[in-house]
Parts: C-alpha cells; structure tokens; sequence
C-alpha cells in the first residue's frame, strides 16, 4: 500500500480509538448505573427494545470496533507472522465484515423490536 | 590492583564470548577496556572507533545487553558485580567480533530521503531563517545525531520488521521536512510514510532513552506522522 493509503488507515485508527474510548466509558458507565438495583434480562430487553438513542450508540460503537480492530491488527500480523501484502488486507476486510456484522447482529436483536 | 572480568564476543554471526581479566582503572570508559585488550592481551581482536570523545559514532556496541556508546561509557556506570560483557551492535550484521556492518543502517538513511536537497546556487542569497523560527526549532532539537546506531540496535521494531527504517533514518528525514531550504518533501513524505516508515513505530520509545546525545527520535516519528496526516488530507501525498 502506498504512503497516502497507510496514513489514512493510521488517522482511521486514530480517530476510531477515539469514538472507542468515550463508547467503552458509556458503556461501562450504563453497565455499573443500571444493574444498581439488580435486573433480569427481561427487564433489560424492556428498557432497550426501540431505544433510538441506544440503537445508534451502539452502532457507532460496533462500527467503530469493526474499524479499529482490523488495522490494529494488520501490524501485528506483519510483525508477527511476517504476513503483508494483498492477501493479509484482504482477509482483513472479511474479519472487518464478520466483526460488523456479529456486532450488528447483537445491536439488532438487543435495540430492535417494539418497546 | 583491581581487575574486571570482561566477556567479549568473537566472530561473527557464529561465534563465542572469550573471557579476559583488565586492570580496573578510575574513571576508565568500556571503550578503554576493549583497548586494553585489543593492545596487551589480544591484537586481533576486532572493533571500531575513531574520536574517542563522543562526536563521530563509530564505536557503539552491546554493553551488558544493552546498546551504548563505549568511549563515552564509564565501567563504573555499567560493571555489573565488576563484570561486562561485550558484544557487537544489535540488529546488524557482524563482520568480526566487535565490528557490525553499518552499510543497512546507513541504506535506510538514503531509502528515507535523508539527502539534503536544495533549490539555490552558490549565485543565489543565503536563506535567512530565524533562530527561534519554529520549524528551525524543530530541526536544533535533531540534528545533532551522530549516526552511531544506539537508537537502530534499540529499537524493537527493527527486529520485528526488518525493512522499518529506524529512529535514526526518520529522524533525519525529519529534520529535513522542517528545513525551510529544502524542496524534496513530498518524495521524502511518500517515502517515509507507510509499513516501513514512520506508521510502523509503536511509541516504545526505546531509541529516545537509548539516544546517547539525548534526541527523541520518537518526537521526529511524530511529527513526521503529523506532517504526513495533513499531507494526505490536503491531497499533497
């Protein structure tokens, strides 16, 4: 990859760490705040069931791992394993695709539906 | 009189470390022992340097594991229970006992575009830039390398990549993107930037704790990802 498309993957990454990092502190955040008084999985699904505002956080957040995973990840392959070149992007963007698509799923089934 | 243990390595890429006893001196420097030994115990012992006063760098090598210049070493500072081991400069290779071949280490620095390259002649007016001119700043704060390898043998991503041009190569690709005379960045940017370049460098900051003469080639890396970032975003690259 020439120099312009590597320094766009690294401000992709940096940028996606930073949407991660405020993400993870909401969702721990939330995490800690809402089982306070201790809830089932049903009360949870209750509560995010048609959420809007929780659909597209968590969106964003799978989004952003689904970004930022893989180009982590392609440096330590070539450091690692010695794998570069076309073949290591392009199983990079299927992980990308499975990571997104996993996260998608789960966003989906926890924020889709009727309240 | 007091004497030292010293472990040096001798041959090449296959090899062994041969044990020899050296009188301990006041305020004696690792390079001293090695000449010690090189003068009165053994001649064919092979190793390299030139001023002896911390300006040339040519006489780095692995003092006790760890990548230092020698002339500028004292035992005191790095004897280990009155015992060293000395050994050639990591990550390059050894062609006798303490003498590494510089030629890759030195390659990199032309694969970085590390040549000054000027648009004026000798007909043309001096530059005038200010010393406190920020980019000038920038280029004092690392110019001041001696090219002796510390920084390349410490750096881990050296072993783990081996075309990743190093702390050193960057660095002086650096110093040359804030050189206001020079009109070769955008070559110097393509060339720097990428699994090789600049974006392989994971922050250890390995070399800048390393640096005899107290650079932060990481500052350099930095600022080369910088200038490659705005370069790419204002469709320069």
């Amino acid at each position: 990859m020439n120099a312009r498309g590597e320094t766009l993957l690294w401000l992709v990454q940096r940028a996606s760490a930073a949407v991660l990092a405020f993400c993870v502190l909401v969702h721990l955040a939330t995490i800690i705040v809402a089982v306070q008084g201790g809830l089932s999985a049903a009360e949870i699904l209750g509560r995010t069931r048609g959420n809007v505002a929780g659909l597209v956080f968590y969106t964003t957040f799978v989004i952003a791992a689904a970004v930022h995973a893989p180009i982590g990840l392609r440096a330590t392959l070539g450091e690692w394993l010695g794998w570069r070149g076309a073949s290591r992007d392009v199983a990079l963007v299927l992980f990308a695709a499975l990571l997104a698509g996993l996260g998608l799923r789960a966003v989906a089934g926890v924020f889709g539906g009727a309240a | 009189m007091a004497s030292l243990r010293v472990k040096v390595w001798r041959g090449a890429a296959q090899g062994a470390f041969q044990r020899f006893e050296v009188p301990r001196h006041e305020s004696q420097t690792v390079l001293d022992v090695i000449t010690y030994i090189q003068r009165h115990l053994d001649a064919s012992l092979a190793y390299r340097f030139a001023c002896r006063v911390g300006m040339c760098g040519s006489c780095a090598m692995t003092v006790n594991g760890v990548a230092r210049w020698t002339c500028r070493t004292h035992v005191d500072a790095v004897a280990e229970g009155g015992a060293l081991e000395v050994a050639p400069l990591g990550h390059l290779p050894v062609i006798r006992d303490l003498v590494t071949d510089m030629a890759p280490f030195f390659d990199k620095w032309a694969r970085a575009r590390g040549q000054f390259q000027g648009a004026r002649s000798r007909h043309d007016d001096f530059a005038r830039i200010a010393p406190d001119d920020p980019d000038r700043r920038q280029v004092d704060a690392g110019i001041e390398c001696i090219g002796c390898g510390v920084c390349y043998a410490a750096c881990d991503l050296v072993a783990w990549n081996p075309a990743y041009l190093g702390p050193a190569a960057l660095n002086r690709a650096w110093t040359l993107a804030c050189d206001a005379r020079d009109v070769g960045n955008r070559e110097r940017l393509r060339a720097v930037g990428g699994d090789a370049g600049c974006h392989a460098c994971h922050t250890q900051m390995g070399c800048t704790e390393r640096c005899p003469k107290k650079l932060s080639p990481t500052a350099g890396i930095a600022g080369l990802k910088r200038a490659l970032a705005h370069a790419a975003l204002k469709g320069t690259l």
